[in-house]
């Protein structure tokens, strides 16, 4: 099982493709969401999104702002513009 | 007699460097709108992702948003038109414009009071024109707009549909912009942003099982954060359509003014040497007949 991930800004896609794990910096804290997590839609404060891919590599997305949908292990991040790290 | 030459001739260069200008504004157009294109292909997914959420939100919650109430408290609807900056684009921003006097038209007779917003120089030189009072203008980079004025016109708009009726409040937003259908064709629509109609249920029903979704913090400020990112992206979409059919339209334009010139040319040309062979004619005529006269002398 893996995660199909988007993060998206307005004006361009910052990065797609198959994930194991993300975490992302809800108002409320920290959020990770592993494959078969419940549906969710969050919003996101400021801070850095982390993706495992399947690999095992991690990515980091600096955002400052947006918000995580997750539904049937398709993660949407929408979130401001923003410099990928 | 070769005074009319010259008058030919100056035409016909003068037409030549418009025409160069027209080429060059036309090649501009055509490798702008590529760009142009491709951004409103970019901003595609965003748009379709919050939408996707509200729906989301829409059908597994029940709240109410201010955003999505009518208003009853006041007759006062907001008003956007895009148009471009520049003229040389043909009919673009003057159709964009006549929408807009049409829908005021019709809101007029609905008994609403129309506050204007205009983003583009056209459309703030039509209205300042007219002293007509604009409640917001946006002048600048009609033809590559940038996320932030688009976040800028949104903020204006969302201020004024939240602020109290007597603070200048407005109960509706209409936007008037130029939909761009395809390189040659592009129509000028009107549609109504505020109050939000939400659609419900394009998350897919057909799962055996609800999914219950979790809302964090919660599903009303889930909405609070969601609802303005729409607005601004359906925004900043209107914006890049009309700068999209603007650049379309210009490079046809453009492309029909080019032959224009061409064709004045082509006339010039003509006048130019049928002027000069009845110069040429009477000078042969005046020689011809001067010699005969004296011959005839001798």
């Amino acid at each position: 099982m893996a995660l199909n991930v988007d993060i998206v800004a307005p004006d361009r896609v910052l990065w797609e493709g198959e994930a194991s794990f993300i975490s992302a910096p809800s108002v409320e804290g920290s959020i990770g969401l592993l494959p078969g997590h419940e549906p969710i839609l969050s919003v996101l404060g400021a801070g850095t999104v982390m993706v495992r891919q399947l690999g095992g590599e991690e990515r980091k997305v600096e955002i400052s702002g947006g918000f995580i949908s997750f539904d049937h292990d398709t993660v949407t991040i929408v979130t401001e513009p923003v410099q990928a790290a | 007699m070769a005074g009319q030459q010259r008058v030919y001739k100056a035409r016909i260069r003068s037409t030549q460097s418009l025409k160069k200008i027209f080429r060059a504004m036309e090649l501009i157009a055509a490798s702008r709108i590529g760009k142009a294109r491709d951004r409103v292909a970019a901003a595609a997914p965003y748009s379709s992702a919050i939408t996707r959420a509200i729906s989301a939100v829409a059908t597994h919650s029940d709240v109410e948003h201010a955003l999505t109430s009518e208003r009853q408290d006041t007759n006062r609807v907001a008003m956007l038109v895009i148009t471009a900056d520049r003229g040389m684009a043909g009919a673009y921003s003057a159709n964009a414009i006549r929408e807009a006097e049409r829908l005021r038209e019709r809101l007029a007779k609905e008994g609403k009071e129309v506050v204007q917003f205009a983003a583009g120089r056209r459309a703030v030189s039509y209205y300042s024109f007219r002293k007509r009072e604009l409640a917001g203008k946006w002048m600048g980079d009609s033809d590559s707009p940038s996320h932030k004025v688009a976040g800028e016109i949104a903020e204006t708009l969302l201020n004024a549909f939240l602020a109290k009726a007597e603070d200048g409040g407005v109960a509706e937003l209409h936007v008037v912009y130029t939909h761009f259908k395809s390189m040659v064709s592009q129509e000028p629509r009107v549609i109504r942003m505020l109050p939000l109609e939400i659609v419900e249920g394009v998350a897919d029903a057909t799962d055996d099982v609800e999914p219950l979704y979790d809302f964090e913090p919660g599903a009303e400020e889930v909405l609070d954060a969601l609802l303005p990112r729409y607005i601004e992206s359906r925004i900043y979409s209107c914006l890049l359509q009309a700068a999209a059919s603007e650049l379309a339209n210009r490079q046809s334009a453009m492309n029909t003014a080019v032959s224009n010139a061409e064709d004045i040319v082509r006339n010039y040309t003509r006048l130019a040497n049928s002027a000069r062979q009845a110069e040429i004619t009477q000078e042969i005529s005046e020689i011809v007949s001067g010699a005969d006269a004296l011959a005839n002398a001798s």
